[in-house]
Order: C-alpha cells, then sequence, then structure tokens
C-alpha cells in the first residue's frame, strides 16, 4: 500500500512539474527559444503572489492574489521579450542562452537584495490543508489534486487555444516560417511577446502551487527549470500533454527514490530522464517533424 | 494615377546590391509582368515592394504615398500582398487553415474561403489535409487563394510556374484574368516569357538589376526582348 | 625557355604575431620566475587567474568554435577535483601526479556523460550538460570516504607530500602552504602554456580548419567529408580533460573540497561564460582579456555581494546584444589586431621574384 500511495504521490507531483515545464514548451514550441531563467522567473512569480497576498486582506485567500499576479507576469513576459529576447532571435543559438542565463542570475539575486535568503510559503487559508482518503492507508492533500487537475485544464486550454483559435494558428504559422507570417500581416514580434506573456502566466500558476506545497527562497530557480526540461524531453518536443505525462515519469520516479532513500529523490528524477533519453531520445510522444 | 510606382528603388541584401535605380509603374486594373534571367533582381524587387527589404525614402509609393518606412505587415494591411517564390506554405497548418491565416490582416473585400474554393475547386477535397501533402500546382493555388483571403489591391506573385508542369501552369495563369476582374492589381514575377506575355498589360525586363526595357507585349519584338533579357 | 611558375605557401603568420610569439615567451619566464620576488597574494591571485583561463579557453574552444555550449562543464571541475581528493586521501598518489589524474578521470568520464548529452540539440543540450553535472554531485555526495554532502579537507600531511614542496620550501624560504601556493602557482603556469599553445596549434592543424567550417555551417561541413560527430566528441572529451585538470588544481590549493563548491554552477560556468563572452568568444585573445576585466571586477566589486552579481549578468546581456564580439572582438576589428592568427593567407611569389613576400623584409 506504500508504494501504491509513493506512486500516487509522484503523479500528483508530476502535475507540478507539468506546469513547470508548459511554459517552457510553449516559448520553445513558438519562438524555438529556450529561457535558462524560466525557473527563477517561476519563483519570482512565487514572490509576486506572497507580496500580494500580503497587500490583500486577511483571509482572501492565495487564489485572489494569483489572479492579479496573472497580469503582472504577462507583463514581465511581454517586456522580456520585446525589450531583450526578441533581439536574440535570427542568430545562433548564443544570444538566447547567454542573455536568460544573465536574466537567472540578475532574477535570483534581485529576489536575494529584496527578499533576503530566507525560505517562505503562501499562507494557507483552510482549504489547502485538507485531503481526501480515498482508501485505506491512502490519501491526498487537496494541493496535489487541485494542482494536478490545473495542469490538466491548462494544457486542455492552452490546446483549445493553438489549435482551435485564430492567435493559435498564428502563433503555429509564426514558429512554422517568421518570415512568411509577416506576409500574412502577422507581426511575429509582438506576437511572440503575447506568447511570452502567456507562458508567464502558466509559471504564475505554477508559482502557486510551488508556494503551496513546500517552501521557497530565491535560490530554487534552476533545479525548476532542470525538472521543467526533464519533463519535456522525457514527454517528447511538441505535444504538451506529453509534457504532461513526462512530468508524471519524472514525479513518480523522484518520490519512489524518495522511497528508497529520502538523500536520493532528485538523483532517482535525474535518472529517470538520463534513461529514457537514451533509450528514447526523442521522447515518448514526440510531434514528428513536419 | 499609378497605384504603384518605384522610384530609383536601390537595394541589396547586406554588403550586395541587387537592384540599381529601378523605376516601375503599375496602375490599378493592370497585370504587370516582370522578366529577367536568374538572379536579375526579379524576386528582390517584389520582396522590396513588399517591404521585406529596406528601401531608400520615397523609393516605393503606393496609392501616391510613401511606403518606404512600413513592415511587411504593415503593407499587408494596406493592401499589398506577395505570394512568395517557392509558395512557403505552412507545415503545420491544414490547407484550409494556411487560407484563413492568409485572412489575419485581411481588408474588407470579397475573397473569403467560400470564393477562393470557387476559383481553385480543386482545393475543396483537399482541405483538411496538411499543406505540404498537396501537388507543387495545388500548393500554388493554395498559395495564392492565402495571399487573396488578405483582400489585396495589389497582388505579388513571385515565379508562379516554378517547377510545375506546363498544364497545371495553364490552370494557374487562368486564374490570374480573374483576380483582375475581381479587383486586384497584378505584378507577377516570370521566367517563362511566352506566358508572361500573353497574360500581361505590360512588361519590365531587368537585368543585372537594372531595367533593360519595357513596355506593352504587342510592342515588343524578340529581338529587343532577347537583348534586354541577356545584354548586348 | 618557360618563365618559372609561381611559388606559393600557405601561413597563418603576421608580422605583429610574430613579435607577439616572442613577446609571449619573454613573459612566460618572467611569469616563472616570479614567485621569487612577489608576494604570496600575488601569486594566489595569479593563480587564480591562470587557473580561470584555463577554463575559460576550454570553454571558448566547445562553444566558440565546436558550436557546442555547454552550461555543464563543472562537472569536470568536479571530476577533476573529486579525483585529486580520492588519490591523495585513499590512494597516498602524490598530488601533482592526482592532478594529471584528475584530467585523465574526467576526460574518461567524459565519454559516457557525452554518448547521453550528445542527443539534445542546441539549447536542450546545454540544460542536458547541466542535468549531468547535477548527476556527479548528487551521487558524489553519497560518497561517505570523501565526506559525503559536506565535503572534506586535504590534510597537512598529503599537502606535504606535493612534489618540489621541500625545495621550494628551502630556495624561497617560505613555510608549507605558501610552498605549496608557489608550486600550484607554477603547475597552473604550465598548464595554461599547454592549453594556450595546444590549442592554438590545434586551430592552426586540420582539425582548426573543419571546427572552422563545422562553426560556419555544420550541413555543408559534413558534406565535405568533415566527421562532425567525431570532431565535437573529440574536442568534448579534450575540454573534460582540461577543465579536470584545472579543477584539480583549483582543489588542491584550497585544499578543501564539497560537492556544491566542486560543481558550483556560478564559479565554474557562470564565471567562466561571463569571461568568454565579455572577452569575446571565438578567438584566443578574447578570454585572456576577458579574465583580466573580470580579476579586477572580482577583485573590487565581489565585496557587493548580490548587485556585483546582477552588474555581471547585466554586463553579460548588454555585450550580448550590443557587441557580440566581446572587447577583443572590438579591438580586433578597429586594429586588425590578431596575435593568436589562425586565419590562413596565401603567399605568392609572382614569376620573376625571388623571394615570397614574407621572406622580405
Amino acid at each position: 500500500m506504500q508504494w501504491v500511495d509513493t506512486i500516487i504521490q509522484g503523479i500528483l507531483l508530476g502535475g507540478l512539474y507539468a506546469l513547470y515545464a508548459t511554459g517552457l514548451s510553449l516559448m520553445f514550441g513558438i519562438m524555438k527559444l529556450v529561457n535558462l531563467a524560466h525557473g527563477d522567473l517561476i519563483v519570482l512569480a512565487a514572490f509576486v503572489i506572497v507580496v500580494l497576498a500580503s497587500l490583500l486582506p486577511p483571509g482572501s485567500g492565495v487564489v485572489l492574489a494569483l489572479v492579479l499576479s496573472l497580469p503582472m507576469m504577462f507583463a514581465v513576459g511581454y517586456g522580456l521579450q520585446v525589450g531583450f529576447l526578441n533581439r536574440t532571435l535570427d542568430r545562433d543559438i548564443l544570444p538566447p542562452l547567454i542573455v536568460t542565463f544573465g536574466f537567472s542570475i540578475i532574477i535570483q539575486n534581485g529576489l536575494l537584495e529584496i527578499f533576503s535568503a530566507d525560505s517562505r510559503r503562501l499562507p494557507l487559508t483552510g482549504w489547502e490543508s485538507a485531503s481526501l482518503s480515498i482508501a485505506s492507508g491512502i490519501s491526498i492533500g487537496t494541493v496535489p489534486l487541485v494542482c494536478f487537475a490545473s495542469a490538466v485544464a491548462v494544457i486542455a486550454g492552452l490546446n483549445f487555444l493553438i489549435y482551435r483559435t485564430e492567435i493559435g494558428r498564428a502563433f503555429r504559422a509564426t514558429s512554422d516560417d517568421p518570415e512568411t507570417a509577416q506576409l500574412m500581416g502577422i507581426d511575429h514580434r509582438r506576437l511572440f511577446a503575447v506568447a511570452a506573456g502567456i507562458a508567464m502566466m502558466v509559471c504564475a500558476i505554477a508559482a502557486l502551487y510551488l508556494g503551496l506545497r513546500a517552501n521557497f527562497d530565491p535560490t530554487i530557480g534552476p533545479a525548476r527549470l532542470l525538472y521543467a526540461f526533464e519533463a519535456v524531453i522525457v514527454g517528447g518536443l511538441g505535444s504538451l500533454w506529453g509534457t504532461l505525462i513526462g512530468g508524471m515519469i519524472i514525479g513518480v520516479a523522484q518520490t519512489v527514490g524518495a522511497q528508497i532513500n529520502p538523500e536520493w529523490q532528485i538523483l532517482t528524477g535525474h535518472l529517470a530522464f538520463l534513461i529514457v533519453l537514451v533509450v528514447r531520445p526523442r521522447g515518448l510522444f514526440p510531434k514528428s517533424e513536419g | 494615377m499609378a497605384l504603384l510606382q518605384t522610384v530609383k528603388l536601390s537595394t541589396g541584401y547586406g554588403d550586395f546590391q541587387a537592384l540599381f535605380d529601378v523605376d516601375i509603374d503599375v496602375a490599378e486594373g493592370q497585370i504587370v509582368a516582370v522578366i529577367g534571367a536568374n538572379g536579375a533582381g526579379k524576386s528582390t524587387l517584389l520582396k522590396a515592394v513588399a517591404r521585406l527589404l529596406p528601401v531608400g525614402v520615397d523609393a516605393v509609393r503606393f496609392d501616391d504615398a510613401d511606403i518606404s518606412g512600413l513592415a511587411a505587415s504593415q503593407a499587408v494591411r494596406l493592401g499589398i500582398t506577395l505570394v512568395p517564390e517557392g509558395r512557403r506554405l505552412f507545415p503545420s497548418l491544414s490547407v484550409e487553415e494556411n487560407l484563413q491565416i492568409g485572412g489575419y490582416s485581411a481588408r474588407r473585400g470579397s475573397w473569403r474561403l467560400a470564393e477562393v474554393y470557387d476559383l481553385f475547386p480543386r482545393l475543396v477535397e483537399r482541405r483538411h489535409h496538411m499543406g505540404t501533402a498537396l501537388s507543387g500546382g495545388e500548393q500554388q493555388m493554395v498559395a495564392i487563394g492565402r495571399a487573396l483571403m488578405s483582400n489585396p489591391r495589389l497582388l505579388l506573385c513571385d515565379e508562379l510556374s516554378l517547377g510545375l508542369a506546363p498544364i497545371v501552369i495553364q490552370d494557374i495563369y487562368a486564374a490570374l484574368p480573374r483576380i483582375r476582374d475581381a479587383g486586384s492589381s497584378l505584378v507577377i514575377v516570370e521566367q517563362d516569357i511566352a506566358q508572361a506575355m500573353r497574360v500581361a498589360d505590360r512588361v519590365y525586363c531587368l537585368q543585372e538589376g537594372r531595367i533593360t526595357l519595357t513596355g506593352r507585349p504587342a510592342e515588343l519584338s524578340r529581338e529587343a526582348i532577347h537583348t534586354a533579357y541577356f545584354g548586348a | 625557355m618557360a618563365a618559372a611558375s609561381p611559388r606559393f605557401q600557405m601561413t597563418t603568420r603576421t608580422r605583429v604575431s610574430s613579435r607577439a610569439a616572442v613577446g609571449a615567451a619573454i613573459l612566460t619566464a618572467g611569469l616563472a620566475a616570479l614567485p621569487a620576488v612577489a608576494s604570496r597574494g600575488l601569486i594566489q591571485d595569479l593563480f587564480f587567474i591562470f587557473t580561470m583561463l584555463c577554463l575559460a579557453q576550454y570553454w571558448n574552444l566547445l562553444a566558440g568554435y565546436a558550436g557546442l555550449v555547454s552550461v555543464g562543464q563543472q562537472a569536470f571541475v568536479g571530476l577533476g577535483a573529486y579525483t585529486l581528493f580520492a588519490a591523495t586521501i585513499l590512494a597516498g598518489i602524490e598530488p601533482l601526479t592526482a592532478a594529471l589524474l584528475g584530467g585523465v578521470v574526467a576526460a574518461a568520464m567524459a565519454v559516457p556523460t557525452a554518448f547521453v548529452v550528445f542527443r539534445l540539440r542546441g539549447a536542450y543540450f546545454a540544460i542536458g550538460t547541466w542535468v549531468a553535472a547535477e548527476v556527479y554531485r548528487l551521487v558524489l555526495a553519497q560518497v561517505k570516504e570523501l565526506g559525503g554532502g559536506t565535503g572534506t579537507s586535504l590534510t597537512m600531511s598529503v599537502v606535504s607530500s606535493t612534489a618540489g614542496l621541500d625545495w621550494v620550501s628551502t630556495a624561497f624560504d617560505v613555510r608549507t602552504p605558501a610552498a605549496r601556493d608557489i608550486v600550484v602557482y607554477w603547475a597552473a603556469l604550465a598548464l595554461l602554456v599547454i592549453t594556450l599553445a595546444g590549442i592554438y596549434w590545434l586551430l592552426r592543424s586540420r582539425f582548426g580548419l573543419a571546427l572552422s567550417a563545422l562553426r560556419d555551417s555544420e550541413l555543408t561541413a559534413r558534406s565535405i567529408g568533415v566527421d562532425a560527430f567525431r570532431l565535437k566528441v573529440f574536442v568534448y572529451i579534450l575540454t573534460a580533460a582540461g577543465g579536470g585538470a584545472a579543477g584539480a588544481l583549483i582543489f588542491l590549493q584550497s585544499a578543501r573540497i564539497s560537492p556544491d563548491s566542486a560543481f558550483a554552477v556560478l564559479d565554474w560556468t557562470a564565471y567562466i561564460i561571463f569571461i568568454v563572452v565579455i572577452g569575446g568568444i571565438g578567438t584566443i585573445e578574447g578570454p585572456i582579456v576577458g579574465a583580466i576585466v573580470f580579476y579586477f571586477l572580482q577583485t573590487y566589486l565581489a565585496a557587493f555581494g548580490t548587485w556585483y552579481l546582477m552588474l555581471l549578468g547585466a554586463m553579460g546581456i548588454a555585450i550580448m546584444l550590443v557587441a557580440p564580439k566581446g572587447i577583443w572582438g572590438l579591438i580586433a576589428d578597429r586594429f586588425d589586431l590578431h596575435l593568436f592568427p589562425t586565419r590562413r593567407r596565401l603567399l605568392v611569389a609572382a614569376p620573376g621574384e625571388v623571394q615570397l613576400p614574407s621572406k622580405r623584409k
């Protein structure tokens, strides 16, 4: 029974990792850009939510703070893309990597300066600590459950956006061929900025659950980036549902590892990733290249 | 009054200058053909007009206004649409989606999906296929249809017949007068001189980045074209 | 009688580079003799510059020439350092030999690492190298014999067993720790000279031509017969070896190790990338300039902690957007200066001329 509980916890953890990964996947899918500051931006969003929550009347709950943080994080993504990342697009792989790496360092240290290295958590108002008992000895916390459900909802929503709306068509077209997209009247730079803004909003949602599930501090960003990246690669490039599965695999690998030896949690996650990479280099559900 | 006018248009790619003081005129309702050998600068000319390439101030005038400062995406909204060389359909989109994306910045006008399918009936049964799964001729139809969806006043067509079988080329060229009659002027770049002469109201010949000949097809002799095309 | 056909020769030498070569030899000799007169602090500072410069040259070779942007080179620094500690503490091997062994072990570990990470491309390759480094860090944190998660130190007896220590102690009349600094300084200087000479030689050889082709266009390079994969793996292993040796020396000097310090992203990747990017990627001179600039920034501004790091990040971003060729790139373009020229020029003697142009005064 213990193992069943472990695996369930791992699957639910996968929902969180899928949320981390979705923003990364979105930016890579649309503008072929891997943002090394991705994890730090999630942490930034968590701090934004913490600050907003502290400004709101007590008892309002963190969800309201999340909602208020969404336009702010959209603006962060939009500004980052328009101000800096759009200028790195046409060239080779080094500029986006160095620029986003630079931002990673700036964000981490900026947060350290403003908030100090103390770890914090989002305030719990009650529903978060509840749990569901589904069988003898197995109970699931509401936060992990709602988190997983959110991941499914976000992925479903994004898939709808990308495959069934006009702007989604524009994303796909611009991702295929930015120059010809211009010939359709698409301002690809502004479109990329919108995509970055959406990715940051997903990061904010991920940050909510990050902050509810565990403590966070300014330095944990890079580890989130690695988990997000692993979920994307394991799941297969180009598939958001694949990313969910990838997240679940990493999550289960971690919880199983933790069950064997608490010190091994992160290591088993990495090892699962490496094994999949060796056995299935393109991931489990890659979208075949056009 | 000319719909499109280029005035001493010079442009190129980085250090390489491809066009030298090119002057062309396109009147409303005209079909203008630009002919020339490979590398003469025909595609460059269309790209410059479509605003994909930088040009000098006042070098391109549309509707008697200077558009040299516009970006390509803005030119579309003004009514200038380019059908690029090689079709360049979006591989991730189906045929119908390719057409729909053409209407992303559409002006008001008569071209909608129904009208495009009416022009190119062969596309109807293919509309949910991925754009790249079609034959060359069908892809060219999609590319043209996609451009029409923006309801252009000026349609620029780059090498429509490239890589296509003669019978398919006939089908496509048969559509051009219908497009003109629906309200768009056309500039076509064409390597097939005979085809160009058959459909155009006016012909320009480019050689190494310069206009070497212009006139109505009926007025131009074979020798004159030959000289203009290849040089003395 | 037929006119003599033109004779020709390929050369990379320029007038400036010939003079620079002489200057470099003199400089090296001077640096080697420095411990006789310099303070301990200066020796330590120069050691820092030498080792960071080595790491920067290797990262530059990997990213600027082979096109492999890695943010995981700390893996090999850490592996080399841990090899040193394991070899000296557990097997009683002499430290400098153990440092060499560190390079060997790092190179050996680069093989399975490459096997895994080369399945990824571009930015994903970069993150993959980071994951690999994390795996090594986490695994070594489990090794209790080497201090586990908190790490361990080199005992005085281990340090004292360093080759040449006794001679240095008597020759310069210094105690063991200072003598160790001097020996390690010479080792670092030797590693730097080998690194610079080796990379320069490599770039001037056929491999260098292949690397340049690879950098410009992998597809075209492969179509003319360049085995891109083999070349990249070779460069990856080479840089791992260098990183391992440098890492071993660095931690020999500090005599203390922990998984977090040995595999630190900030010290062994962020700072290194900064050095290469600020100085100028894709040239040998660039990282040299970058290392010197970094040394001064580190010396005078590191006290500002987070603000200093934010400044470094901002500088890296600015350079990448505004002057991607770095400081040396600006200088080289402005003055057409090449101290380590690798561009091949053809010297042709016209018929009738007796000597090739370079041979003339």
